[in-house]
């Protein structure tokens, strides 16, 4: 099998990363330079622009390509900003759900109903890692966290019903745990001609793992393989999703 | 206004503040604008929605101010020349990105039409309450350039200017206005000389100063194959994120600070109107200078030797100018639509007696107020 060297697309001089041991991060870094190189993509002409938290430093300072790494919660307004004033940039947000969605939710929203011709990736470990554990939109009802040590008593966000809830043409979402039909939802959000969102699960064996009896990352890819299931985009509108599972595909 | 047309001065035209400041934004190459509305600022985002794409710009109107300040950064590094406007409360939630735009040395202008606060306080009447704020809003040190216009017709030569010195020092420039101001109607001269500054095309230079010199280098675009690295957090010249370095901390500072208090006398331009023999010289800007002029000349009638400084720029604070003139004057007296922003720093830096003439209730100080302070 021919497996393409995604090293040129790399800073050598930053590495290695700072992510925790077991950090999920890498396996979306993965997944995302694939896609690019597949697509042939011109790396020079990319901007990736993210906001703060550990999955902001995905893109920044790895990259070797132009990183606009912003304020928390902001890289969505900052990249409808350079792809507005030069719209043959190939722009792409990648963040955490922490900046994307909990703070920044506000621009997501009106980003995808503006269809705006950017690919957000967001990076869904479903705690505060940075900042250490605190519960997120997106922490599951009852998890344990920094903040909810008795357990979150508040619904998460199922963010890709509200991406396509307001308008986005290009909805996916898949774990770490599928790295291939991660990076192929990846390829087609890149290639599509608007607003396109991919939801990638991710783990953080160190602020989410340890609190909720999956202190390793072995343990919480078993977990992502359990509740991921096939969903279709009406079955993900209609918010009828089993008992701690979650739809996955590729929903537009 | 003559309803004969005279084609000879065709370029002089009645207008509002807030439209000549698009009209100075377009002489200045203005070519994207990211806005979200806000009274009394909200005509110059309305006329750029119309002027902005008819001259090849881009307009946008964003979710909010932040996602409008963030907008605007965005595209300066994508190769705009770009701006915002807004009033206080717009303000205060751009400040995080202003600073953002500091610490990244990212040239844009920012237009405050400042109203009448605290918070919402009323929308439609005049102020200058936010004085501190464009100065010290942001968080961490940093140096503020904020002009000051009194008149429709500084309103388009200061927003030129505010382009230039957003290009030249490589920040975010503020232009702070009223409402008065900007909703005055005047003649205003569009045919004025407006020198502006192209951004040189360069490459393969560190994106974030000359750390020797602390100069700017020339502001890079993305697409060009700099990869460029740009970042809000602690970095070095080349935009390497360094969050732990006391030196590369120090040095970002010293770069993005000194570059601006180095040219202090240069930006904070000050108009001395009859300050040779002033025993009381009025010291204000924006709409209040105006009352001040206006009674300076009944004081001077009445045999009071009295001058006016008129400060075209608040920040960075001229105060070699006015130690210079608090050490010829009697009495200083800061007039302002606040309860004594700009009179503080005078204190800091005037020899003589500092009093002022202050208000704060949407209405502008008349010259009887400041006669009756004044005698």
């Amino acid at each position: 099998m021919n497996v393409p060297d995604i090293k040129k697309y790399l800073r050598s001089e930053v590495m290695p990363t700072p992510f925790c041991k077991g950090c999920g991060h890498g396996i979306l870094m993965h997944a995302v330079l694939i896609a690019i190189d597949e697509l042939g993509m011109e790396f020079d002409n990319m901007l990736f622009v993210s906001g703060i938290g550990c999955a902001a430093w995905i893109p920044s300072p790895h990259f070797a390509a132009d990183t606009l790494h912003t304020t928390h919660g902001r890289p969505i307004p900052f990249a409808t900003g350079a792809k507005m004033f030069n719209p043959e940039l190939d722009v792409v947000v990648i963040s955490g759900d922490g900046d994307l969605v909990s703070i920044g939710g506000n621009h997501l929203i009106h980003a995808a109903r503006r269809n705006i011709d950017i690919t957000v990736i967001m990076a869904n470990n479903k705690v505060y890692g940075m900042t250490g554990g605190q519960l997120a939109s997106t922490t599951p009802h009852a998890c344990i966290t920094s903040t909810t040590p008795e357990g979150n008593p508040e619904r998460e966000f199922d963010t890709c019903r509200l991406a396509l809830g307001c308008g986005a043409g290009c909805v996916a979402r898949y774990s770490v745990a599928e790295p291939v039909k991660l990076r192929r939802a990846i390829r087609n959000a890149l290639r599509y001609k608007g607003f396109s969102y991919v939801e990638a699960l991710t783990i953080c064996p160190t602020q989410f793992g340890r609190m909720n009896k999956m202190p390793t990352p072995f343990q919480m890819i078993e977990q992502l393989r359990e509740v991921c299931v096939p969903g279709t985009r009406e079955q993900v509108m209609a918010g009828d999703v089993p008992e701690g599972k979650v739809y996955v595909g590729e929903f537009s | 206004m003559n309803a004969k047309r005279d084609e000879t001065k065709q370029e002089k035209r009645m207008m509002a503040g807030n439209a000549a400041c698009v009209e100075g934004a377009l002489a200045a190459g203005c070519n994207f604008y990211g806005g979200y509305p806000i009274t009394p600022s909200s005509e110059i985002m309305n006329l750029m929605a119309r002027r902005l794409p008819a001259t090849g710009g881009v307009f946008a109107q964003m979710e909010d101010e932040i996602a409008s300040i963030a907008a605007v950064i965005g595209a300066a590094w994508a190769g705009a020349k770009a701006m915002t406007a807004t009033s206080g409360p717009g303000l205060a939630l751009m400040l995080e990105n202003i600073g953002y735009a500091r610490a990244t040395e990212t040239p844009c202008v920012v237009v405050d039409v400042q109203r009448c606060g605290p918070s919402t306080g009323q929308a439609t009447r005049p102020a200058q309450g936010d004085v501190m704020q464009v100065r010290f809003g942001a968080s961490g040190d940093c140096e503020a350039i904020a002009l000051a216009p009194w008149s429709v017709q500084e309103m388009y030569e200061m927003t030129v200017r505010a382009f230039n010195l957003a290009e030249r020092y490589r920040t975010p420039v503020f232009l702070v206005t009223d409402e008065l101001v900007s909703h005055l109607h005047e003649l205003v001269d569009l045919s004025a000389e407006t020198a502006v500054l192209k951004r040189p095309e360069t490459r393969g230079l560190p994106p974030f100063g000359d750390s020797a010199t602390n100069a700017p280098t020339p502001m890079p675009r993305f697409g060009t194959g700099e990869r460029l690295l740009v970042t809000g957090s602690s970095h070095d010249e080349w935009g390497y994120r360094k969050t732990t370095d006391p030196t590369v901390q120090r040095k970002l500072v010293e770069r993005i600070t000194s570059r601006i208090a180095g040219d202090r006398n240069e930006i904070a331009e000050v108009e001395e109107i009859n300050t040779e023999d002033a025993e009381i010289v009025l010291v204000s800007f924006g709409f209040s200078a105006r009352s001040a002029y206006a009674a300076m000349r009944p004081a001077r009638e009445a045999g009071m030797k009295v001058g006016l400084a008129r400060l075209k720029a608040l920040w960075p604070f001229p105060r070699e100018a006015i130690r210079r003139l608090g050490d010829g004057a009697d009495r200083l007296i800061v007039v302002e639509m606040n309860l004594g922003m700009v009179r503080r720093e005078v204190e800091r830096v005037a020899s003589c007696a500092v009093s002022g003439v202050h208000k704060n209730t949407g209405e502008p100080i008349s010259p009887r107020e400041i006669l009756r302070v004044i005698s």
